[in-house]
């Protein structure tokens, strides 16, 4: 077996060693009803790189990519083209396969990481501090809200309709569990988000509002409004941020009073990959840095005065403070925030501006385009570079239809809010760099051809 | 590279000339060992590595009242400058590419690099969540087919696949157990976890709103099964077990407890951590598990990345499988696969507790893991059990004489050896044993952990070490062992040969600095 | 005015019906260096057995409790600038809160300098 380093000549000479007659004798603790005799039966034996090549790439090509087609969505996971040096710096083994770096004289490459990764994401979301990073976007929002209400000791937070759904799933399903108070606001197709209807909703009671910003319809809430009514009730404004890239163009929640800021950091670095790995990002009010869940590194000296870094503040963490840890999480997304900030330090905050004024320019070019075709609106009063379209039909059957013409159109409300009413001829659709005046054609043509009837 | 900057960081700063002789570069850096500022400290506003066309269309007008009055304060580097800075970070890191890295329960093998090109294969890596699902067969099928080997190797009826990482897993599993409960009526509020758990299992367990009540170990580092069986009631939700456990030990009584559990009307969740010293060789479902997480980033050799992206599956036995969180796969009778997700759980999965992430769970894992699965096949598997345990053996019985081993005597180990640094001269201790490794060329093992033991320092070597390898880590330990047990004071202020002497994290938690202040 | 402590390692000095609080020498040397205190509010109706304060140093995190029924006087807002205080000076300025006692009769359980003293020398 290639990865097995010991020859059959070391086992023997190993075993003789130990004192053990065969390595059975290293199972003795295993009750003998519970050993198996040989390997288990009914799955296949081990197979050459060749071979595991042949058969993945099988499964690879049962799909079609974003790459090869026509591709317009977005809903929380976005395309946008990564640097080559990313992807190769990633694979440098000395980051790849190093551990949580919990002996930081020989981790400072992924300390010092960290401490840039932090810095990078305290500066974009407009907070005094970040962590090190967790799981996803739905994980850091929930564990916005259980920090929210640690700091308020108060146990209701009310959802945006506009927060992404699975984020509000995500938060309910856990929510269940806590017992913590979810006000959840239904999604309409209106094009302002539902500023009102949120600040209606915060009482003495609420800990925390939650406000995606651009939301999952792609409209921009007042976040400094809700921030304001939040306040006045002794309530925090968490901000979810799916698209950093909007920060490019768009003022930073931090700026706008929100005092936790959570996103998902997937556009930067990290690529779809089907929904994961993909990279949780936290920001916060500095006051606020006991009460934050996940790992944290902090800048100090060695034993010289030199600078360097290590894992700070660890005594929150479940390995210290076991049933009273701020959050249960172990693992963070390390490799994910590397990947971040390395994109990031590529762009700097000038070639960020940039990017995200080339998005929304081909988001316009995107919507000004699709809407010229009888029947198709523009829900949105403003945008970033995700926007509501709605179709004279059900939305869902078209993206349906247009993929077996080759053509990835966007996510259908029909998929993305399943058991709402009134929302089926909705379609989000989403422009990056990446989309070209020949993917907007191609797609309109499509769009326009299923619509009046013409056959693929 | 120019790391004379405004803030005035210069690599030389604080500089004792202790680890180079009393020889001093203007520098900072000395030959290969080269130090490197921040890229804050680097890079230049305005600079930029990526080249983009302006955009062709000025900012929408019912955008102007959101527009950012100054672009984020990043500066940007060019793309040699990217390259150079973090292949210089990277030199200071420790990897098990360089060596081995003995990590007691984090289970750092070698990670195939047929793993990498297959995550990287366009229909993986560039395909959307929410694409419709006729689109992403093989991505579905590398889900299913993942699955269908999980449940192969643990013999559980099911497997949840979404959670992210081994602490989510657990939650998964003891959301299950709470979903089980109110499913059947029952107000358990209790889970018992062993006294040598990991802090996760009881983190977890009060995350999910159970009260923790500890189980003691019997002097032979197992779970005391009598304490156990008097604790049991009707108030008894269930237990976590790790097993392998935290000592590297089997737990041999583990149908017994499972037996006992059930019988008191409670669920087994086991911390499947340590799965590796028993995969292909032992299935789970055989000793009556009802939920256990597999770390895929332990056990099936997906890459630590310095700290994650994990993925944390949990296989679950007919009694909690109806639980299972959404999103999941089924192959329907059209011979395709579909998701079960909100809109159609109805659809006989009604008892689902929910979803825990946005997406479908970690699926550049999924596809490591699955080609590293394949690669080894059953056989391979049941090699990599047994290479492991074979390798922790010998590490064990190498340096017994010279490290107490608690529970040596009472019998093998599994996949890691434990150590005590009982014995040591006046004023020495697991640390100075840990930093003098690094000295040696080594990752330390993982130290004070389990806090059963005094001074615990647990080896685990994995199956991918050689034994050539293995006798210089030996020769290595054996030495320090003795250094310290002399009282050579040059460990205390070991490491001597990493990029930093030991760091002040008194300092560093006092007054955090957490974001750069220049 | 008396001093009473705990097998908690807290001790409790009480003047009137006010009692000042804080860790003993003993528990901030097993503890090593701190490096953060949570300290109550003022005004927190408290219980004897209580977890009313944090104390962290690097390696753990340590619940302080409170020895005595009461309500919660004042706390020692000088830890927050300056934690190190419990180390250097754990049994005068590093003193953490200060209690209204409800119930004196608390007090009878505890230990007092010696018996403290012989408690330490036993583990």
């Amino acid at each position: 077996m290639r990865y097995l380093p010991l020859t059959s000549a070391d086992r023997a000479e190993m075993l003789e060693s130990i004192g053990a007659a065969s390595v059975d004798d290293l199972f003795v603790d295993v009750p003998a009803q519970a050993r198996l005799p040989g390997p288990i039966e009914g799955l296949p034996a081990h197979a050459s790189e060749m071979a595991v090549e042949r058969h993945m790439s099988a499964l690879a090509a049962k799909n079609l990519s974003a790459g090869s087609a026509p591709f317009f969505l977005g809903a929380g996971a976005y395309r946008h083209h990564v640097p080559s040096s990313v992807d190769h710096l990633i694979q440098r083994g000395e980051f790849l396969t190093a551990y949580t770096p919990y002996q930081p004289e020989i981790a400072q490459g992924t300390l010092q990481v960290l401490f840039e990764f932090q810095t990078q994401v305290a500066r974009l979301f407009g907070t005094d501090i970040a962590n090190a990073s967790m799981y996803d976007g739905s994980t850091a929002c929930w564990e916005a809200i259980l920090m929210a209400s640690r700091i308020t000791r108060k146990g209701k937070a009310v959802l945006s309709s506009g927060l992404h759904p699975h984020y509000g799933e995500v938060v309910r399903t856990m929510a269940k569990f806590t017992r913590d108070e979810i006000v959840s606001l239904d999604t309409e197709l209106t094009a302002e988000p539902d500023d009102a209807a949120v600040i209606a909703q915060i009482d003495d009671n609420t800990s925390c509002v939650v406000v995606q910003y651009p939301d999952v319809l792609g409209r921009i809430p007042d976040l400094a409004a809700i921030a304001e009514a939040a306040h006045a009730k002794g309530a925090l404004l968490v901000a979810v941020v799916t698209e950093p890239v909007a920060l490019g163009l768009i003022e930073a929640p931090g700026h706008l009073g929100a005092d936790i800021v959570v996103g998902e950091g997937q556009s930067l670095g990290v690529g779809l990959q089907f929904g994961g790995p993909y990279l949780g990002l936290f920001g916060c009010r500095e006051k606020f840095v006991r009460q934050m869940p996940g790992r944290l590194c902090g800048q100090t000296v060695d034993a010289d005065g030199k600078r360097g870094f290590v894992l700070t503040l660890s005594t929150r963490e479940q390995h210290i403070r076991r049933e009273k840890a701020t959050s249960n999480i172990c693992t963070n997304s390390g490799l994910c925030a590397l990947a971040f900030s390395i994109h990031l330090t590529l762009l700097g905050g000038g070639g960020l501006a940039k990017l995200a004024a080339v998005n929304h320019a081909r988001a316009q070019a995107t919507i000004e385009r699709l809407t010229r075709i009888p029947g198709v609106e523009l829900l949105n009063e403003a945008y970033f570079n995700e926007a509501t379209l709605i179709l004279p039909r059900d939305a869902r059957e078209v993206v349906n239809e247009l993929a077996g013409r080759g053509v990835l159109a966007g996510v259908s409300l029909g998929r993305l809010f399943p058991v709402a009413d009134g929302l089926h001829k909705g379609l989000l659709v989403a422009a990056t760099e990446t989309t070209t005046d020949e993917d907007i054609e191609t797609l309109a043509t499509q769009l326009e051809n299923l619509l009046v009837g013409v056959p693929a | 590279m120019n790391a004379v900057n405004a803030a005035g960081w210069r690599p030389s700063m604080g500089d004792s000339g202790q680890a180079t002789g009393g020889v001093a570069t203007a520098s900072g850096d000395y030959g290969l060992m080269l130090e490197e500022a921040l890229s804050f400290e680097l890079g230049a506003e305005g600079k930029c590595g990526v080249d983009l066309d302006a955009a062709d269309r000025a900012p929408m007008p019912g955008l102007s009242k959101f527009l950012r009055k100054e672009a984020p304060a990043l500066p940007g580097l060019t793309e040699p400058e990217v390259v150079r800075h973090y292949t210089r970070l990277s030199r200071q890191n420790y990897a098990i590419d360089l060596g081995p890295f003995p990590l007691g329960s984090c289970t750092m093998k070698h990670n195939p690099r047929l793993n990498e090109k297959m995550a990287r294969l366009p229909g993986f890596a560039d395909v959307h969540p929410m694409q419709p699902q006729a689109t992403v067969q093989g991505a579905l099928e590398v889900i299913e087919q993942l699955a269908d080997w999980l449940i192969g190797l643990t013999g559980m009826a099911s497997v949840a696949m979404s959670p992210k990482a081994g602490a989510h897993g657990e939650l998964c599993g003891l959301l299950c157990i709470r979903a089980a409960l109110d499913a059947r009526g029952e107000e358990r509020d209790v889970v018992l976890v062993p006294e040598s758990a990991h802090g996760t299992n009881p983190a977890t367990a009060a995350f999910a709103g159970f009260k923790v009540e500890s189980i003691p170990a019997t002097p032979a580092g197992r779970v005391d099964l009598a304490a156990l069986k008097e604790k049991l009631g009707p108030h008894v939700a269930g237990v976590m077990i790790t097993n392998p456990n935290t000592c590297g030990l089997f737990e041999p009584d583990m149908k017994a407890i499972a037996d006992a559990v059930h019988e008191a009307g409670g669920y087994v969740y086991c911390d499947g951590a340590n799965f590796n010293a028993i995969v292909g060789k032992v299935r789970p479902g055989d000793l009556g598990v009802d939920a256990m997480h597999i770390n895929l980033h332990k056990t099936f050799s997906t890459p630590h990345g310095g700290g994650g992206p994990g993925a944390g599956p949990v296989v679950l036995s007919e009694a909690l499988a109806p639980f299972a969180p959404l999103p999941f796969v089924t192959r329907g009778p059209d011979g395709d696969i579909h998701l079960v997700e909100e809109e159609n759980r109805g659809e006989g999965h009604g008892r689902s507790f929910g979803r825990m992430v946005a997406f479908h769970g970690q699926m550049g894992m999924f596809t490591r893991a699955l080609t590293y699965i394949l690669s080894h096949g059953a056989d391979g598997l049941r090699q990599v059990a047994e290479d492991a345990v074979l390798n922790a053996n010998y590490v064990l019985r190498a340096c017994e004489d010279v490290l107490p081993a608690p529970f040596a005597k009472s019998g093998p180990c599994m996949h890691e050896a434990l150590f005590s640094d009982s014995g040591l001269a006046e004023g020495f201790s697991t640390l100075d044993i840990a930093k003098g490794l690094i000295d040696e060329g080594f990752h330390p093992m993982t130290v004070y952990f389990p806090l059963v033991v005094k001074g615990a320092m647990l080896v685990e070597p994995t199956e991918t070490e050689s034994k050539a390898g293995l006798d210089r880590f030996i020769a290595s330990l054996r030495s320090l062992a003795e250094r310290a047990k002399a009282g050579d004071e040059s460990l205390h202020s070991a490491p001597h040969f990493a990029p930093r002497h030991r760091l002040d994290e008194t300092q560093a938690a006092r007054k955090p600095v957490l974001v750069w202040q220049g | 005015m008396t001093r009473y402590f705990t097998e908690d390692h807290e001790w409790i000095e009480v003047e009137g019906d006010l009692g000042t609080v804080g860790i003993t020498d003993y528990a901030q040397g097993q503890l090593g260096d701190i490096t953060f205190v949570e300290l109550p509010e003022a005004g927190a109706a408290v219980t004897k057995g209580d977890s009313v304060s944090v104390v962290d140093s690097v390696k753990a995190a340590s619940d302080v409790y409170t020895p005595v029924s009461g309500t919660i006087a004042e706390a020692n807002h000088a830890l927050g600038d300056e934690p190190e205080l419990v180390n250097t000076d754990a049994e005068v300025g590093g003193w953490l809160f200060r209690v209204t006692l409800s119930n004196a009769s608390e007090l009878e359980s505890l230990m007092d300098a010696d018996a403290y003293k012989t408690y330490v020398e036993s583990l």
